[in-house]
This record gives C-alpha cells, structure tokens and sequence, in this order.
C-alpha cells in the first residue's frame, strides 16, 4: 500500500491525541492541509482497507482493573496450529494470538496474551485454554515490570 | 468515575465514529452533551486511565515488520540492558517475565535487515548473546478490550 506525502503527515497526526474540540478531523485536516471532507474520506478508506484498525482509546490496563497479564507459549501440534489458534482468538481474555516460528532451545510455536485481575486468574485461564485446545504442553510467563510500554511512531522520520 | 464514564470507555475502546461530529454521536448514544463527553474524555486522559485515544494502525499494512524476542538477563543488570533496549523507537513494550528469558520485548521497524541491526546492536553493548528472536509466522489476533465496570 502506498502513502502520499500528505497521508503520512494525517498518520503522524493520528498517533497524537485526537483534539477534544468539536470537529477533530477538520483541525488534524488543518494541522497537514487536508479538508476535512478529504481526512474523512482518506479514514474511512484506510479503514476499509485495514491499514486503520480504528480510531479509538487505549487505556492503561492496570488503572482499570487489569494488574496482571501472561504470555502462554504453546507447543501445538504441526497440523493442529491453525485450528488451536482460532479457538484461542476467538476468547475475549486472549488479546493476541500469534503463531511463531520454533527455535532449537525453544520449543513453542504458539503465543497467546492473557489480562486478567490478578496472577492466579491469568493460571486459570491457560488451564481453560489448554483443557479447551487439548494441548497439554504449554509455559506461562507472568510480567511483574512493565519497563517500556509506548505507541509506535509511524512515518516518524 | 462514573457509570457513564465506564459506558463511554467502553465505547471509546472499540472505537470513535469517523464523522463531523464524533463526540456529538457518542453523547447522542449515552444520552449527555457533546460537551460533556469532551470534558470526561480530558480528565480520564488526565487521570491515566485512557493512554491515548487516536488511531491504531495495523502496522503490517503501513510496511512495518515486527518481532517478538527475549533476552536472559542477569538479575543485577536489568536496569543497564533496559536502558540499552528501551532507547530504540520501534521496540515499543518491554516487560520483565518469570522465565530464565526474562527481558521480551517487541521490534517493529521497516525490514528485516533494520530489525537484526538493532538486535545485533543490543547484543554488542550488553554483551549478552541469549536472545530469541521469534518472528511471527501467522497472526490470529489483536484486540486489547477491556471491560470497564464497578472500578
């Protein structure tokens, strides 16, 4: 997909706070030379196209209630992996699924993250997942330090 | 906060219409002012609950590549390596985790070559050569929700 000038500069923009002001994407339009018509239109196009996930809130997890996350690793069967990983997406606790390649010392090929309210109910939830998949083979590694958490800077440079 | 406030956060995490008038439609929908909405919205910002409320991009479509990798760090030098790790722009998280790996971290940049760049920087200035790098083979999913009630 290719990005004018002028739509790396809106992108730029929309990595910022959104302006709480009556019409926010006349005044992005504005900040890079668009109409607002023309920001509208290039969002609504983006987001039909999945470049743009949404315009939306990204909350700071813990101030809501949500203290403890788990990575799970999983060790699924070969011929399994798609079939196990759409049943772990399809959760609401699973915020992401990924499948990723096994190294020689690491043996797992499955990634979910899990938020939950507290370190045992992250446990509780893998024991879900793995009685739900039928895949016994699996790690939990619990966070106890966020030490960078930030939002991509897109078209920075 | 209140309920409104949980109903709006719930609301504003999936996301904001793309219109005129956003914040109108919101408070149209929780049955408050445009201005209301603007105003909860600033103190819940102000209050750290919302991190950053604009867009998310898949970074995937935008050209980015990203990483997930893992570094064994001795205890008494996590602080030394995070401030080597955490100065590059793209790697975005970083969290400590019970595991003999226990630095992982995301790296998302415009290629390959850049990405191992940055991974063959970080283990030339912390000296420490256990890393895993795990690229993604296939993606099921993203979609960090939270269900704000009775906090």
């Amino acid at each position: 997909m290719d990005f004018s000038e002028a739509d790396k500069k809106l992108i730029v923009e929309l990595q910022k706070d959104l302006p709480l002001v009556s019409r926010p994407f006349a005044e992005l339009g504005e900040r890079v030379g668009l109409s607002e018509a023309e920001v509208l239109e290039r969002l609504n196009s983006w987001q039909e196209s999945g470049a743009l996930r949404r315009v939306g809130a990204a909350l700071r997890h813990r101030a809501v209630g949500f203290v403890a996350n788990a990575m799970i690793v999983w060790r699924a069967p070969e011929e399994r992996i798609g079939e196990v990983g759409e049943l772990f997406a399809a959760l609401p606790e699973v915020t992401h699924c990924y499948e990723r390649d096994m190294l020689p010392d690491w043996p797992y090929n499955l990634y979910t993250m899990v938020h939950a309210k507290s370190e045992d109910e992250c446990r509780a939830l893998a024991a879900k997942l793995a009685e739900m998949a039928d895949v016994d083979d699996y790690d939990i590694l619990s966070s106890y330090a966020e030490l960078k958490k930030s939002s991509m800077s897109y078209f920075a440079d | 906060m209140d309920q409104i406030d949980r109903e709006l956060l719930n609301r504003v995490q999936e996301g904001i219409p793309v219109t005129e008038r956003p914040y109108a439609e919101l408070a149209e929908g929780l049955g408050i002012g445009e201005f209301d909405v603007m105003e909860r919205l600033r103190l819940l910002k102000e209050a750290g609950v919302i991190r950053r409320m604009g867009g998310v991009f898949d970074s995937r479509r935008l050209g980015y590549k990203g990483t997930l990798c893992a570094l064994k760090v001795p205890q008494e030098r996590i602080e030394d390596v995070a401030a080597v790790v955490n100065r590059y722009p793209g790697i975005t998280h970083n969290y400590l985790r019970r595991h003999a790996y226990n630095m992982w971290f995301t790296v998302l940049s415009e290629s390959q070559e850049k990405t191992e760049g940055i991974l063959a920087e970080i283990k030339r200035e912390t000296g420490i050569e256990d890393l895993l790098n795990l690229p993604s083979r296939r993606f099921f999913k993203v979609r960090v929700k939270f269900d704000v009630k009775n906090i």
